[in-house]
């Protein structure tokens, strides 16, 4: 008997300190909302899409709750720095220069295909356009390397406004998130070559955070082993598989 | 979902009134009226505590102690010229994460890894705030008191300025009477001073007050989600795949509602300040107070 409640205080003990050793309990997700098929708020108000899918299957994985949270593309690394939550899972490209700020997991995405759109029946040169962007994406900087004029927006949903009432001539963007935009609006159409920038869409971390990264990057692992992921990329119409 | 009235369960069949009563009371559209009674209580407690910051401030800087009336000086000085912007990214964090330096000194004496790694900011679990267990509604509390504070040093360094005008506006003679009349230094300032001066200090306030009506959208800097914020994502082009109410680009039919809630608010605002207005000149020494003596004569 005196083993019995001694080893169940022994594994309670142990458990305690695994829980205190840890994140504590809660893993609060970051992400921006207005990004689908990534991420988007739905009709009852609550965060969707492929993401938020994906990141619930991955917190039940690597056995972490999760809590959603919504953020300011523009602040939302700085956000994440300062430990308002603990993981960036918004559509974020693995860059270099982002790398020198925060930790990526593995990419749980392939280098998406960025397309550019424009009005429909408007041949565009694009080298000298004036193309749309949302600021600090990869799309932006893109655009600025390739010498068109850039116009920065701090939302998807601006950018492609702007094409359609003339300020810019293209809008480039993931192509999974032009995609549906396309499909509903018989005005805009895709144009050009598409182009593969960045290194896959991965989850943001602190860089101080390596278990937590490890861990979410076990969890990708599995999923891309056991096809999960790959179901999950089909059903939302992400891109290319792996 | 649950849906407020019952035939909203195919909204594809709907139309016209059928159709936007179902639309306008869907879970998302719950957050942006809900976000009303945010900004609404984010006003009611900002202004109070942004006053009593501007009233310490203006205090501070007509102190005979020189540290004392250096501090009031500086705090006008230097939130007056640093842009919102900066102030609400950079300062509520380092505000946060000074909170959490203090539990983190107090709670984890005996933390051997350094603070800051890199560009990361690492306390102890414990003294995480809120606690990295607590329930989001905690957190929410949390990003709104900050953001209250914040909006409160912020409007209270104008504020601050707008009272020591307001001070200095009190004709000099008033408090030479009082003194003459024995009272000291506290007494003519509390009883001479301090009740005359609202009535220049009015004016200058409602202006902050109105600048501070339309500040809110800095809020969502912070995660905190108000109208804006709601009126921009609910008007944003809905394709069909991803809603049951597809839609173009509304955001002009959004920000036009914004319009008239902005517009009704600033007017219910003017009656008020008009009506307090009214009720300070009373009595004053002012041209205002002498026309209001000589109607009631």
């Amino acid at each position: 008997m005196k083993t019995l409640i001694l080893s169940t205080a022994i594994a309670a003990l142990a458990a305690g300190a695994a829980l205190a050793e840890g994140h504590g309990a809660t893993v609060r997700m970051g992400t921006e909302g207005a990004y689908p098929p990534y991420n988007f708020i739905n009709d009852a108000g609550e965060v969707d899409g492929f993401e938020r899918e994906l990141g619930d299957e991955l917190c039940a994985r690597a056995e972490l709750t999760c809590e959603w949270v919504t953020n300011d593309w523009d602040s939302i690394i700085p956000n994440l720095v300062s430990g308002n939550y603990d993981t960036i899972i918004a559509g974020m490209s693995i860059t270099d220069e982002r790398k020198q700020v925060i930790d990526f997991t593995e990419n749980y995405t392939q280098p998406d295909p960025s397309a550019f759109v424009a009005v429909a029946g408007n041949d565009v040169d694009l080298a000298g356009a004036v193309i749309a962007a949302q600021a600090a994406t990869i799309q932006a900087s893109y655009v600025a390397e390739m010498g068109a004029t850039l116009l920065e927006f701090a939302t998807p949903e601006e950018s492609i406004a702007a094409v359609r009432n003339g300020e810019a001539d293209a809008v480039l963007a993931d192509k999974a998130f032009l995609a549906p935009v396309v499909e509903a609006e018989a005005d805009l159409a895709f144009t050009g070559d598409d182009v593969l920038i960045g290194g896959g869409v991965g989850m943001g971390v602190r860089q101080s955070d390596t278990e937590l990264r490890d861990k979410f990057t076990a969890a990708i692992q599995s999923m891309k082993a056991d096809g999960s992921l790959n179901a999950m990329i089909a059903k939302w119409e992400i891109g290319e598989q792996f | 979902m649950a849906a407020i009235f019952s035939f909203c369960s195919d909204p594809a069949s709907l139309e016209g009134i059928e159709w936007l009563s179902c639309y306008l009371t869907t879970g998302k559209h719950l957050g942006i009226y809900w976000s009303i009674g945010t900004v609404l209580l984010l006003l009611a407690i900002t202004a109070p505590v942004a006053l009593f910051f501007g009233f310490a401030g203006a205090s501070a800087a007509r102190s005979r102690i020189l540290p004392i009336a250096w501090f009031g000086k500086g705090y006008t000085a230097i939130v007056r010229g640093v842009p919102d912007i900066a102030f609400f990214l950079f300062f509520v964090i380092a505000l946060d994460q000074f909170f959490e330096w203090i539990r983190h000194e107090v709670k984890c004496p005996d933390w051997d890894m350094p603070i800051r790694q890199g560009n990361d900011f690492v306390v102890c679990p414990e003294a995480k705030l809120p606690l990295g267990t607590a329930p989001q509604w905690v957190h929410e509390t949390y990003g709104f008191s900050l953001a209250v504070l914040t909006f409160a040093i912020v409007f209270g360094a104008f504020a601050a300025n707008v009272l020591s005008g307001a001070m200095r506006a009190v004709p000099h003679a008033q408090l030479e009477t009082a003194e003459a009349y024995g009272m000291t230094q506290r007494q003519t300032f509390w009883r001479v001073l301090v009740p005359q001066m609202w009535v220049y200090a009015l004016p200058g306030l409602s202006n902050l007050w109105m600048v501070l009506i339309k500040a809110t959208p800095l809020l969502f800097l912070l995660g905190v989600e108000d109208i804006v914020y709601w009126a921009r994502e609910l008007g944003a082009t809905k394709t069909a795949k991803f809603t049951d109410y597809p839609h173009g680009d509304w955001r002009m039919w959004y920000f036009l509602a914004l319009l008239v809630f902005y517009l009704g608010f600033t007017k219910v605002s003017e009656v008020v300040l008009d009506k307090i207005m009214s009720r300070l000149t009373r009595g004053q020494a002012t041209a205002a107070g002498e026309a209001q003596r000589k109607a009631a004569a």
